[in-house]
């Protein structure tokens, strides 16, 4: 799977993408596969209350399911306009 | 209706005339402009790094003008967001709605700045003194959606 990275979720991380070989089967599943692997990951989703998540390129949620999914981004609220 | 997502300039004449260009139905035409300033909490801002997840940016950006058009009677929209770094007094973002009766043009506006802010997949960061800061969602941005609901 695509994971993608933006703004200080980016920063944190280390990179703007990665292709991430996973079985989880939810984001929240995905998030802590993640913050066990390295600091860094611990890091940036240590409150998740601050991170925003799109599967496929549309704003989802922490409990959303996996399958199917090709592309998943993680970022901070979003500040436009 | 027609979104943009730029790293150049735009020209908000040229834009509302295109908007308006061989139609002479058109009752009001509705532009708000954001500019960068430079200051922010009382720090001075030397410039403005714009970051957005291309592809998801415009999506997100159509299906706001698309929900602004199932809301009101537009007859044009047009919405253009530019990213990269900007300096202070340059322009970020144009929001234009033409419908024809001036209501409608100014609530459709209205509307589409306010799903924009925190819909819209970009991230501002501000250049200060002691690097870069990432600016925080306002809690008044998310109010600001809910009287929409």
């Amino acid at each position: 799977m695509q994971v993608l990275y933006f703004a200080w979720v980016r920063e944190r991380i280390g990179v703007p993408r990665e292709e991430v070989e996973t079985s989880a089967t939810t984001v929240a599943d995905l998030v802590a596969e993640l913050r066990g692997r390295e600091e860094r990951y611990d890091l940036a989703f240590s409150d998740m209350n601050a991170i925003r998540v799109a599967l496929d390129q549309e704003l989802s949620d922490l409990d959303a399911s996996l399958a199917g999914v090709r592309e998943i981004a993680f970022f901070p609220p979003m500040t436009g306009g | 209706m027609s979104v943009s997502v730029q790293a150049d300039d735009f020209d908000v004449g040229a834009e509302i005339s295109a908007l308006s260009a061989g139609r002479t139905d058109i009752g009001a035409v509705v532009t708000f402009t954001g500019l960068v300033r430079d200051m922010a909490g009382g720090e001075e801002i030397a410039d403005m790094e714009l970051e957005h997840y291309p592809g998801m940016t415009e999506k997100a950006l159509a299906n706001i003008e698309a929900e602004a058009n199932t809301r009101w009677e537009l007859q044009a929209s047009r919405i253009i967001h530019r990213y990269g770094k900007l300096e202070p007094g340059a322009q970020i973002v144009l929001v234009a709605t033409a419908s024809p009766h001036r209501g409608d043009a100014f609530e459709a506006a209205e509307f589409i700045m306010d799903f924009l802010k925190s819909r819209a997949p970009f991230w501002k960061k501000e250049g200060t003194s002691d690097g870069g800061k990432w600016v925080d969602a306002r809690d008044a941005d998310e109010d600001a959606l809910n009287r929409w609901s």
